[in-house]
């Protein structure tokens, strides 16, 4: 495997140190690819790089990292992978979503070859990032990195991927494209050494146009990997754009991601997270909603197990009046499993007739899990309605009973009532493919599943 | 022949408290048993004791169902038994649909029994005729579990379940109560129409007005805990007059330490 092995980190100064691994791959990428890169991205990693240099990796000190410690990621010596490694159509196979158009990503490096780009109409593009940049530099350099915020230590994580830009998903569809089959873009990392990539997917979604794109995150191997990821998503106006985030990687993994979206008037963006991989998982979404009569859904689901965390930090910004958005965020936490959501709303001075709606629920399946829920609402509009509920509890005693009482056993009774908590969540998954995924998931998941998928709707 | 049910002297609270004080009470085979009494006398706990809610302890006394300690068993196994509740406030459960889950209490009980799991086609074929039986709506078999449900639907939906499930012993918590006379005549006539030689009833009610059309073989008047007295069909009538007032009386008056 063609890797570069990121050297130990000399120990002066704590915080600055972890990053010397990182910038000296960085300092090694740059120079490889010597100027085989546009201009202008040539300046905005340069930018982020030092961004991050300066900044460091966030400490628990920092308000919006109190939550959750990456100190084992910088503890790790990752090793970027300068190619794709090898994968074999019987490893992707489980992670394929019949009837998407599917662009896959090893070690984030496209591979057209592993890639399945049928069927997607006129006016509608999806493939590499890097293909597209090098094809239209102007254009697409244009839109990369105008949403995605990299100035604080709290979005560390967004320079490093900045800095690392290289490749990822890019979608663009023309004013009233509309393309019905989803576009999965299935990033997979690889190997037995510890490795690390960056993705960068930009999903541009002109005027009135509607498409559906899936990202999929999964490792093979016995590395632990990291995943250090970012998407922006540009909504024009009356533009429809669902997206779905599924994150199925190994227990073992890192995965800090951020999603940053732009709304323009009447357009709408639903998306839908399902989390149940990685050994420390963070989220950080920023949706803004600029244009007039916009509406924004993200929900949610995660399950976790064993030690995993996972920490979800949601913005809402209402920008602009009579916006609608909603946000449902479900937790099932076994073991010593933990979880952190952080969800806030911001509504701006003009934004009137806001109607905000934001509920985190967790279901707490042992004495050492733990969930932690933090609704934030800043309104600075005075004619709103926002509400918010949090809510973290076990299963309901009762229930468990009235099932028993009808012959279920015990443990396929609290399994039929952890399936009914996820599946308002489940329901809400429009492709077919992304739904029963999820629920093969918790079938295999819970303890007595098979007579869950009998009772199943 | 042997009781369906034999209950003696059973003593049972929560955290402390005792609520039965002392239940005797044998059902035979074919036989339909009315319970009635004020709110709080400890109708439903009784209900859910035989039905095998673990908050509830048990301090004296013995149940004795078709020959076997009642009390041994956890409530999937009294169900596997024939043992059926159906709830007072069933739960809604979002997500699970109520006939598929059916299916899946239903192959549990016969898996217990030794039975094969009944089949799709067979199955849909059961749910088809009960359906017709319990003139149920077809629209709730296909929703979930209890989902946004009525109040009245939810009741109809327990006697369905049991219908389904045909249980050896059914016991109905106020499974009377909320619904108007005509949700009322179904689910009686639902009842009547599991009625059976080799099954026994206990119906909970806190009006008489359900025993006009389920005609029960003996009324059990239950006030504090206890059963104060037991009669035939006529005793719901002049419960339905008197009220329930003298019998709390009596009560306090054999509460009262003797003078
Ligand atoms: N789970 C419980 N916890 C505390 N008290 C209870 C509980 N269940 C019943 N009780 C008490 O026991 C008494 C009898 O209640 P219940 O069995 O529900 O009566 P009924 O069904 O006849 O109205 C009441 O005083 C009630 O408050
Ligand atoms: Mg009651």
């Amino acid at each position: 495997m063609d890797s570069t092995i990121l050297p130990t980190a000399e120990r002066a100064a704590p915080a600055m140190a972890h990053t010397e691994p990182f910038l000296a791959a960085w300092q090694s990428l740059e120079s490889r690819l010597n100027g085989a890169q546009p201009r202008p991205l040539k300046a905005l990693r340069q930018a982020a790089v030092d961004r991050f240099a300066a900044n460091g990796f966030p400490t628990p000190r920092l308000e919006d990292w109190r939550s959750t410690d990456v100190e084992a990621i910088y503890e790790t010596r990752f090793a970027y992978r300068n190619a794709p490694g090898t994968v074999t159509e019987a490893e992707l196979a489980p992670f394929r979503y019949a009837g998407c158009a599917q662009l896959v990503f090893v070690d984030g490096h496209y591979v057209p070859a592993l890639s399945r780009l049928t069927e997607l109409p006129a006016g509608i593009q999806a493939g590499s990032l890097a293909e597209a940049l090098a094809a239209a530099p102007e254009r697409v350099g244009g839109q990369l990195a105008t949403l995605a915020r990299m100035e604080t230590p709290a979005q560390a994580f967004v320079a490093l991927n900045t800095a690392f830009i290289r490749d990822g998903l890019y979608v663009a569809a023309d004013r009233g494209a509309v393309a019905e089959t989803p576009i999965q873009a299935l990033f997979v990392s690889t190997g037995d050494d510890d490795g690390v990539c960056f993705p960068r997917n930009l999903v541009v979604a002109d005027e009135a146009s509607q498409l559906t794109v899936i990202e999929t995150y999964a490792t093979l191997g016995r590395g632990r990997h990291f995943t250090c990821g970012v998407t922006e998503a540009l909504v024009g106006p009356g533009a429809v754009v669902d997206h779905y985030k599924v994150q199925k990687e190994q227990r073992s993994a890192f995965h800090v991601a951020a999603l940053y979206v732009h709304q323009d008037r009447a357009s709408t963006f639903d998306s839908h997270s399902v989390q149940h991989g990685g050994a420390l998982v963070r989220n950080d979404w920023v949706a803004v909603l600029a244009g007039e009569g916009v509406s924004c859904t993200l929900n949610g689901l995660y399950v976790m197990a064993g030690e995993q965390h996972v920490d979800n930090h949601m913005l809402v910004e209402h920008v602009a009046p009579n916006c609608y958005s909603f946000e449902l965020y479900k937790g099932i936490l076994e073991e010593a499993s933990s979880s952190v959501f952080n969800g806030r709303i911001f509504v701006h001075k003009g934004a009137q007739k806001t109607d905000a709606v934001q509920s985190n629920k967790n279901l707490l399946l042992s004495r050492q899990a733990l969930a932690q829920s933090n609704p934030q609402l800043e309104i600075f509009a005075d004619d709103v309605r926002c509400t918010h509920g949090s809510t973290v509890g076990q299963l309901d005693e009762e229930a468990v009973f009235y099932l028993r009482s009808r012959g279920i056993g015990d443990e396929a009774a609290k399994s039929i009532l952890t399936y009914a908590f996820a599946a308002d969540i489940v329901e809400r998954i429009k492709p077919a493919p992304v739904r029963e995924d999820l629920e093969a998931f918790l079938f295999q998941r819970l303890p007595d599943g098979d007579i869950v998928r009998m009772a199943a709707l | 022949m042997k009781p369906i049910i034999q209950i003696e002297n059973l003593h049972a609270g929560i955290d402390g408290v005792e609520i039965l004080r002392g239940i005797d009470l044998t059902v035979m085979p074919g036989e339909v048993h009315a319970i009635m009494g004020p709110n709080g006398s400890g109708k439903s706990t009784l209900a859910q004791v035989l039905a095998g809610r673990e908050d509830y302890e048990v301090s004296a006394g013995s149940v004795t169902y078709q020959g076997i300690d009642l009390l041994e068993l956890s409530p999937e196994d009294r169900a596997r038994e024939g043992v059926f509740l159906a709830f007072q406030y069933p739960v809604e459960i979002p997500g699970v649909s109520n006939t598929y889950f059916l299916r899946a209490a239903l192959n549990a009980i016969r898996k217990h029994r030794g039975e094969p799991e009944l089949g799709t086609v067979d199955f849909i074929n059961l749910i088809k005729r009960k359906i017709q039986l319990m003139q149920m709506d077809e629209s709730l078999v296909k929703r979930a579990l209890n989902e946004g449900f009525s109040g009245g639907e939810k009741k109809r939906n327990e006697i369905f379940h049991m219908a389904v499930l045909e249980p050896t012993l059914a016991i109905l918590d106020e499974t009377d109560s909320g619904l108007d006379i005509d949700a009322l005549r179904t689910v009686a006539e639902g009842v009547n129409r599991l009625r059976a030689e080799s099954r026994g009833f206990l119906v909970i009610t806190h009006y008489q007005r359900l025993l006009n059309y389920i005609v029960p073989d003996i009324v059990h008047v239950m006030v504090g805990g206890r059963i104060v007295r037991s009669g035939g069909k006529e005793l719901a009538l002049e419960l339905e007059e008197r009220g329930y007032a003298d019998f709390e009386t009596e009560l306090a008056a054999a509460a009262a330490p003797a003078g």
